[in-house]
């Protein structure tokens, strides 16, 4: 076996591509056009403006870029986009990434150093995406005994409930969220209840013993945590009467839930705390203790996979505390509207003048509202980063303490004011009476 | 596994099916160069077994084969960041082998650089207690802080760490121009600074109720144990070698001894952050009195070679006693030295302050006794 490269020579050079090409052709026409013709012969073509939207037709908005315009209305108001990029996974994702972005430089603020600086020229604005490249480079490396199927699938599925969890998050007025649940608050601690289970199966099946002691504090905390974080949750269904999200919003047009509950938002957001395994309730990842905790033995993507949903669901749990708490989506009209002129008569574009008609893609009202819902919730994502700066590691006796003492006392304290606001006719079900 | 097929002499250790036993270390991110044999009982450690050795450097075999100048750099190796004092007891052990007497202006730039080079340590201590407990901002700041003192040792010295600033016979380089202002405007910064770490980190309710009554240490235990230093004192015990034994200017110099009375990992790590702000106090009377002027070295002679004679000096250094025993057999280079340090003397009593604590509390009570593994392994 010879580790010196063979000699160079061009007519090897030439005789490679153009056997490539003649394998892309032979391959591209006897498997490629009769699977692509098969689709087209199966798929149901959508009609736009009466005329059936075939792949002709597709091409010419390449020509006429108005006729574009009715094409991505469709797709906005498909499921896939919901899924897929708005109010779903893209969304989130996008978030999360300038969380970790706003995270690693406010931290480094607060501890008198720069952060990420040099990659992508401004402040390091491409640190993620550079440390994304690396993470997915990297080997994965799997312990010999561990338990193979598990230990592959535990990301993976740490990830998908993330993004459950992420779909059941209603972002603006309208019917802007994945999963429109009359169950939706119960459909959430559902989801969360998943948690647990993932991280004890990631840390038993690597059949490590620092990864098997973090799973079961994982364990302990977030099942611990979980009571507060359902009870301080009551307060706000007794005073709406619905479990729906869309409707627990709509209900706080006048007033937040905030100004009549703090104590259940306070509590509430501790137990979030914990159950987001930030500082000081990283016990489960403890570095000094226990090495990474459950996530020692993940390598490589795998742990970019963990990472990723551990910022999904920081997302998913400010977005909660938002339409819990904050109003979610409602506020003042800041949004300036649309020229009526241009949805008419269209703007004019391109070097051949061309007249757009039909825009603007998203209603005013829309709008408005994401705006104030991203702006809330990075609100809440900054108040749950800032513990990071500020706090040391707290002890786990201590921890439980806190939970099953203090917060569940709390989250009762906080369901009896809600109570009394409801007998005493302050309020009722349903909002301000 | 039956015990016939194993090779005479060994045995399996019969470990309760309930005890875990844990390797923290050498690579771990909490155990420094050292390993701790930890056996849980589900949270609660049963045992440990602290094993040093994974940085041993054989200094003192090395001394034997250099002369008493040829020593100098090497024997502070042990503790870079903390090298005037780690040097101190040898050159104050030389200087009586060979019968010199320092200068009085050095005598004071060697108080002044000793107490730069123990705030210096004891930033670096504390910025890793900061992370131990999971506080990266105490991390950050101290290791940021130091810096000041690190640029001012530069000026004096010429180097960052390991300065190879003491002699026998005084130091090595007279203070650059404007050496008093600098210092001065420096050193009040750093304390106004270290006074603002009590906000963050010691008035923290988070770490008090994780530290308080952590791995406890009486003061019958603490004498009884050997310990030293910052260690001792926090347990109630009003001892410090700058005070009791002074050597050098610290005779004239008012300094206090800071003692708590609790002697768990929170007072423990309080100590040594008093004591950087008396070393503040000690470096302003020490420019104070310091003589503007004069000699700050005696020329020794090439190659000096000491009597048939033997000495033991020590030293308060950031981790406690630090002592240094030198024999002379009439040649140049020291027949033996020996280093007593601190670090190993408070490792001691780290078994018994572990058992019965939570798994959480080890990393806190294993940093809070001001140990530094490569003293210990010399």
């Amino acid at each position: 076996m010879s580790t010196i490269a063979p000699k160079f020579r061009l007519s090897y050079f030439i005789k490679s591509i153009t056997d490539n090409a003649f394998w892309a052709v032979l391959l591209l026409t006897l498997i490629g056009i009769p699977f692509v013709m098969v689709i087209l012969f199966y798929l149901q073509l959508p009609v736009l403006g009466k005329r059936l939207l075939d792949p002709y037709l597709a091409l010419t908005t390449l020509a006429d870029p108005s006729r574009q315009i009715p094409l991505i209305k469709s797709l906005l108001q498909t499921e896939f986009f919901k899924i897929a990029a708005f109010p779903g996974f893209g969304f989130a994702a996008l978030l999360a990434a300038g969380t970790i972005f706003v995270e690693r430089k406010m931290l480094a603020k607060l501890q008198l150093r720069v952060g990420p600086f040099y990659c992508g020229k401004i402040e390091g604005i491409l640190q993620l995406m550079s440390d994304g490249i690396k993470l997915l480079s990297k080997e994965i490396i799997i312990p010999a005994k561990a338990d193979k199927p598990i230990f592959w699938a535990a990301p993976v599925l740490f990830v998908a409930t993330a993004a459950a969890f992420v779909s059941l998050i209603p972002a603006a007025r309208g019917g802007w969220v994945v999963a429109d649940a009359d169950v939706g608050l119960l459909a959430v601690f559902a989801v969360i209840g998943f948690f647990p289970v993932i991280t004890v199966l990631s840390a038993w099946s690597a059949n490590s013993k620092f990864p098997f002691i973090g799973g079961i504090r994982a364990l302990h905390q977030m099942v611990s945590f979980e009571i507060p974080l359902i009870l301080s949750v009551l307060g706000v269904v007794i005073l709406t009467g619905t479990l729906n999200l869309t409707e627990i919003v709509e209900s706080q047009y006048t007033y937040w839930w905030i100004i009549f509950l703090p104590i259940g938002a306070i509590v509430f957001f501790i137990a979030m705390l914990a159950e987001l395994e930030r500082i000081p309730f990283d016990l489960p990842e403890a570095e000094s203790e226990i090495v990474a905790g459950w996530l020692t033995e993940f390598s490589g993507m795998m742990y970019g996979l963990v990472q990723l949903g551990s910022y999904l669901k920081l997302y998913a749990f400010a977005g909660l505390f938002v339409v819990l708490f904050l109003g979610g989506w409602s506020g003042p009209n800041i949004w300036p509207p649309f020229p009526q002129e241009i949805i008419d008569k269209g703007i004019e574009m391109g070097p051949i003048t061309l007249r757009l008609p039909g825009l603007p893609l998203l209603d005013q009202q829309m709008l408005n509202d994401v705006l104030w819902f991203v702006v809330k919730v990075v609100g809440v994502i900054f108040f749950i980063l800032l513990p990071r700066g500020v706090f040391p590691r707290i002890r786990i006796d201590l921890l439980l303490h806190i939970g099953w003492y203090k917060l569940i006392g709390l989250a009762f304290v906080n369901i009896f004011i809600a109570l009394a606001l409801v007998y005493a006719g302050v309020l009722g079900p349903g909002g301000i009476l | 596994m039956s015990t016939t097929s194993l090779p005479p002499g060994l045995q399996i250790e019969k470990v309760d099916e309930r005890i875990m036993t844990l390797n923290v270390g050498p690579q771990h991110p909490g155990s420094g160069h050292m390993r701790i044999i930890v056996k849980i009982d589900g949270d609660y450690i049963v045992d440990a077994d602290p094993d040093p050795g994974y940085v041993h450097r054989g200094e003192e075999k090395m001394a034997e084969y250099r002369n008493y100048i040829q020593n100098i750099p090497h024997l502070e190796r042990p503790v870079i960041h903390d090298s005037c004092n780690v040097l101190y007891p040898y050159c104050l052990g030389v200087e009586e082998l060979l019968g010199i007497s320092v200068p009085e202006r050095a005598k004071y730039i060697r108080v002044i650089a000793s107490e730069l080079n123990r705030c210096v340590y004891t930033q670096y201590w504390l910025a890793i207690y900061g992370i131990f407990l999971g506080h990266s901002t105490m991390f950050m700041w101290p290791a940021g802080d130091r810096e000041l003192l690190i640029d001012m040792l530069e000026k004096m010295t010429g180097a960052r760490v390991t300065h190879a600033y003491f002699v026998p016979g005084g130091v090595r380089n007279d203070v650059p121009a404007n050496f008093e202002d600098m210092l001065l405007k420096r050193v009040n910064y750093f304390e106004k600074r270290i006074k603002e770490y009590a906000a963050i980190f010691y008035d923290n309710p988070i770490l008090i109720s994780r530290t308080r009554d952590a791995g406890k240490l009486s003061r019958e235990d603490a004498i009884r144990l050997g310990t030293t230093g910052s260690v001792l004192r926090a347990s109630g015990v009003d001892y410090d070698l700058r005070v009791k034994e002074p050597y050098d200017a610290y005779g004239e110099l008012d300094i206090k001894v800071n003692t708590l009375k609790e002697g768990d990992a929170y007072a423990r790590s309080k100590i040594p952050w008093l004591d950087m702000l008396e070393s503040c106090n000690i470096i302003r009377q020490a420019l104070q009195k310091m003589p503007k002027s004069g000699s700050v070295r005696v020329k020794l002679k090439p190659n000096p070679k000491g009597g048939n004679d033997e000495v033991y000096k020590r030293v308060e250094s950031g981790r406690g006693s630090l002592g240094c025993y030198v024999v002379s057999r009439s040649t140049a280079e020291p027949y033996r030295v020996k280093m007593s340090v601190g670090s190993f003397r408070n490792l001691i009593c780290m078994p018994y302050l572990l058992k019965g604590e939570k798994l959480g509390n080890m990393p806190a009570v294993y940093w809070s006794l001001n140990y530094w593994p490569v003293e210990a392994d010399r």
